[in-house]
């Protein structure tokens, strides 16, 4: 740790920041939870490509991290969060959203579930006050540990080949979702089957001191598997192939809308199935209740829009004329072959079959040209290979 | 003799807003000031060859954009820089930082408390909902809620709408928000001492208010409302001190065919058949117009300068029971060079922002006692700055202009008036407190202006020294400013008009009453010509 002023240092570096920095070519950074992150380490297109070819190593240790442990840790997240923690066992893994009283979603993240009265919540945003607030009653501590885990994710249908190579015993039976515990030279290291390229991947946790050592031998083992170390332009592609939302680029963190009409209840965000109004309490839980009767006012859609040229920031309009919504996150997929698109429509209008145009600004040299696009609400994953689902975990 | 279109008494940034509207309007009009320098509270002077003060007001932040863009200031020399944060300074060695990167201001605040770093985000959404709130009323007139005409009716449907906008807890907090005490409002988000002091300030400038007064945390929205290009919240400097504000004005007024005389008092408002026809000067001359504005606060305008036969009784007790106590001071110093702050290291960023050592909530309130006893605090709350770091204009190279802001300093002293001496005895306390934090301070004074609400008053005729031209408290602010029924700018006797900081949206550096003032002068006389 450094021990100068802070404001010598505004960004901090992360665990792997001795390995990535040399890495980092083209001397492009950006922020991430207050560390410095590598936006693209030299060649975006490659980086994007060995996602879906290879293996790529993503540092994802800026993640916030909170250990919630206790006798009243699984009945106290499973009041905060909306889906049933009960069923959530041992050495699993759940992707989770948690709501303000309000029932509009303050993030999203995972939860590991490292014992039976002993959980990890990764999440984009920080919660230690809200989750304090809500510990009277309940036998837990909550703990921010986003110092004390460092993380990489490695991810592509080449990243369990390199796990062998490393000789993680047994890691191609671990199936998606899974927590495995390994000892590598003597250091315990944590690896989860999760990831957020929807793709095969891994990710792994370790003692920050153990970072280092943790990078060289995976640059080793994947030496002859193409393992590319990747930024967050190519990872945020792959994420948006997979369909998976981000708090504060899709919707606002609804503790920090300063508009209450920008919150988003769970609906809105197309995540219903996270919501299990059988469990019993859990916070929100009226306010979806009464949502779920009276109707939503947004939904969050997949889109499919025709053309080639990406929708960002588009408006969408019904029948050309009247807007309804608007594009969060777009590209063109060069897996799936489509020009893609996350977009919030009101409620009424997603409703509707059909209708929908974006409004696509291109700049031709120096020449803006407006488009209208016609655009179709399709299932997300925009790109789902069975390979991120099979078990054990197939080599290439 | 000749009849100008209007008169405006007084040349505060106020007056020459409203003038230099008026004149761009294609009417005539002349200001009267009773200086021999323009600005009010907002003036910049050098006392000291090579230094200029910002004599007053010292920062901005509310002047609001669209009078800068409508009256093409920067054309006359305006600019004003955004600085970087702030801090306070504990009793023991350490500081609070604030910066605009929001990364390091996190982590400076998680330095203190993990909690703290991440209710700070969930504080300033709250404040800019305030903001946002508040902020499309500044530069219109009240609506008055008593009031059955379409435009007040208009008025009030658009602040019924934004009210409903902010949704039910929204409305909930709202109501809370305006009427609460800053120490109340505050402990809703923060746990430690320190990070509440360092955010209490804003709340209590200026004002005759403790933290633990409820209204308070109104008082620090009034300090937030502002904005610098778009950034809401941010406060600058402006290039030359804050005097180059007025001097923009000026310039603008003058280039539409205005006229400003300065040295020139005002005795008194001349009035005839219950209409306002001119002005007396002191020297005795009479000056003639088909409107008189005045600039000076609510009870100068119509204790001093008004023959009380000439007004409604309940009005001319309202005027007497406007609530306008003095509570603060000014040191401006010329610095011999840049002074040093235990525990605080010479690079940080945050020493050209507002700096202060008051660290407990507690301090503010036992400051806020001894003001209420009668006497200057003993450990005052300082807002100190040191804006040379950043305008090269206001000190010769290697030199510092410091500005001191006080509180609190009672207009009136429980063992008798001001005196010459008092003054430097007050200065003194504020030197002896701040040579604990900076203790080369002392040896770098070249020299001194020490300013107590005797002062503002004799000088700028700021009743009792209140900064803001009187208390910004519910009961005197919006609709309410500076009385009900009056709070549109026209009082009582026909064609005078009030323009200063006693009117709506209040005090500070903001141009809006000034520019208010003038759309409904001008409104009133497009109306007589047609009549
Ligand atoms: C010490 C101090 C610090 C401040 N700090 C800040 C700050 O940092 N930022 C900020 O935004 N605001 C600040 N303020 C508040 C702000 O400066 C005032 O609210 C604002 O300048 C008032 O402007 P005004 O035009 O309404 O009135 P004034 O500035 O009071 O103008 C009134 C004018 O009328 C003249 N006058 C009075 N009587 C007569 C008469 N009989 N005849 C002719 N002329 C007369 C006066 O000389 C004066 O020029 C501060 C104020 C003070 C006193």
């Amino acid at each position: 740790m450094t021990t100068k002023p802070l404001y010598q240092t505004p960004l901090l570096e992360t665990p792997f920041h001795a390995r990535t920095a040399p890495l980092n070519r083209v001397n492009e950074w950006s922020r991430w939870a207050g560390y410095a992150t590598v936006d693209c380490f030299t060649d975006l297109p490659g980086e994007y490509f060995a996602i879906r070819h290879a293996a790529t190593l993503f540092d994802v240790s800026p993640m916030v991290k909170y250990r919630i442990a206790g006798t009243d840790a699984e009945r106290y997240m499973n009041r905060l969060l909306t889906r049933d923690v009960r069923k959530l066992k041992q050495g699993r893994v759940a992707y989770a959203i948690w709501c303000n009283d309000d029932g509009k979603v303050l993030d999203d993240g995972t939860v590991f579930r490292l014992g039976a009265s002993e959980f990890l919540l990764n999440a984009q945003e920080r919660h230690l006050a809200w989750l304090q607030d809500s510990a009277p009653g309940y036998d837990v501590t909550v703990e921010d540990v986003s110092e004390s885990i460092a993380g990489l994710a490695l991810q592509g249908p080449l990243s369990c080949t390199v796990l062998k190579a490393m000789e993680l015993d047994g890691i191609a039976d671990l199936k998606p979702f899974g927590i495995a515990e390994f000892d590598v030279a003597g250091t315990p290291l944590t690896v989860s089957r999760t990831g957020f390229t929807g793709d095969l991947g891994y990710e792994l946790w370790i003692d920050p001191a153990r970072a280092l050592d943790l990078w060289d031998r995976l640059m080793e083992a994947g030496a002859l598997h193409r393992l590319t170390p990747i930024g967050s332009q190519a990872l945020n592609l792959a994420r948006i192939e997979a369909g998976f939302i981000q708090t504060n680029a899709d919707f606002v963190a609804a503790d920090h809308a300063v508009r209450p009409t920008r919150q988003r209840s769970p609906f809105e965000l197309g995540l219903d199935w996270l919501v299990d109004f059988d469990k019993g309490h859990f916070v929100g839980r009226r306010a979806l209740l009464r949502e779920r009767e009276t109707g939503s006012r947004y939904r969050l859609v997949g889109l499919d829009i025709e053309g080639r040229k990406p929708a960002h920031d588009a408006l969408i309009y019904h029948g050309k004329s009247r807007q309804v919504g608007m594009v969060t996150s777009a590209m063109w997929s060069p897996t799936a072959k489509r020009n893609i698109a996350l977009a919030t429509l009101d409620a009424a209008a997603a409703d509707k079959a059909g209708g929908l145009w974006a409004e696509i600004y291109v700049n031709k040299e120096m020449k803006w040209e407006k488009t209208a696009a016609r655009c179709r609400i399709v299932a997300r994953p925009f790109f789902d290979p069975p390979r991120r689902r099979a078990t054990p975990a197939p080599d290439y | 003799m000749k009849t100008h279109d209007v008169i405006v008494i007084g040349a505060g940034h106020n007056g020459l807003t409203a003038a230099a509207y008026l004149a761009r309007a294609g009417l005539d009009v002349l200001v009267v000031e009773r200086n021999p320098y323009i600005g009010g509270a907002t003036v910049s002077r050098e006392l000291h060859p090579g230094f200029t003060y910002s004599n007053c007001s010292y920062v901005s932040s509310l002047m609001r954009p669209e009078i800068m863009r409508d009256l093409d200031l920067p054309k006359y020399g305006l600019q004003v820089t955004p600085y970087n944060g702030g801090l306070t300074m504990t009793r023991d060695g350490d500081y609070l930082a604030s910066y605009n990167d929001h990364d390091m201001n996190r982590r400076e605040l998680a330095r203190h408390s993990l909690r703290d770093a991440e209710s700070y985000d969930r504080y300033s959404a709250e404040i800019m909902r305030q903001c946002r709130f508040i902020r499309p009323m500044l530069m219109k007139a009240p609506p008055d809620p008593a009031s059955l005409r379409p435009r007040d009716l208009r008025g009030l449907l658009q602040m019924g709408r934004a009210f409903r906008d902010l949704g039910e807890a929204g409305m909930y907090d709202t109501i809370r928000f305006w009427t609460m005490s800053i120490a109340d409002f505050l402990d809703q988000y923060f746990e430690t001492e320190l990070v509440k002091a360092h955010f209490a300030g804003s709340s209590i400038i200026g004002t005759g208010l403790g933290p633990r007064s409820p209204g308070s945390a109104y008082v620090l929205l009034h300090h937030y409302m502002g904005e610098v290009d778009g950034t809401i919240g941010a406060w600058g400097f402006a290039r030359g001190g804050m005097g180059a504000i007025s001097r923009s004005l000026a310039g603008a007024l003058q280039a539409a065919g205005g006229e400003i005389r300065a040295d020139a008092p005002v005795a008194h408002i001349i009035v005839n058949k219950g209409t306002a026809v001119g002005v007396a000067l002191e020297s005795g001359e009479e000056i003639r117009a088909r409107a008189v504005v005045s600039n000076m606060d609510f009870k100068r305008t119509f204790l001093n300068a008004m023959d009380p036969r000439d007004l409604p009784k309940d009005f001319l007790k309202a005027a007497r029971n406007f609530k306008i106590r003095g509570s603060s001071g000014k040191l401006n110093i010329a610095l011999d060079g840049m002074p040093t702050f235990r525990g605080v290291p010479a690079d940080c960023p945050a020493l050209q922002g507002d700096l202060h050592v008051t660290d407990t909530i507690e301090d503010f309130e036992r400051a806020y006692d001894d003001w209420k006893n009668g006497m200057w605090s003993r450990r005052p709350y300082v807002d100190l700055m040191i804006p040379s770091q950043l305008d090269p204009t206001m000190a010769p190279p290697g030199k510092h202009y410091m500005s001191i802001f006080v509180q609190y300093v009672p207009p009136k002293l429980a063992d008798g008036p001001w005196t010459p001496e008092k003054r430097d005895a007050f200065g003194k306390t504020v030197i002896d407190m701040l040579s604990e934090y900076s203790p080369d301070l002392k040896d770098l004074i070249l020299h001194m202006e020490v300013r107590t609400p005797h002062e503002l008053e004799e000088e700028i005729g700021l009743t009792e020294g209140n900064i803001f031209q009187g208390e910004l408290t519910m009961d005197q602010i919006m609709f309410n400013r500076p009385t009900p029924g009056y709070a549109q700018y026209r009082m009582p006797v026909k064609h005078l008009y009030m323009c200063g900081s006693s009117t709506h949206p209040g005090g500070g550096v903001m141009g809006a009453p000034g520019a208010n003032a003038a759309r409904e002068i001008i409104a009133d006389m497009r109306a007589g010509r047609k009549a």
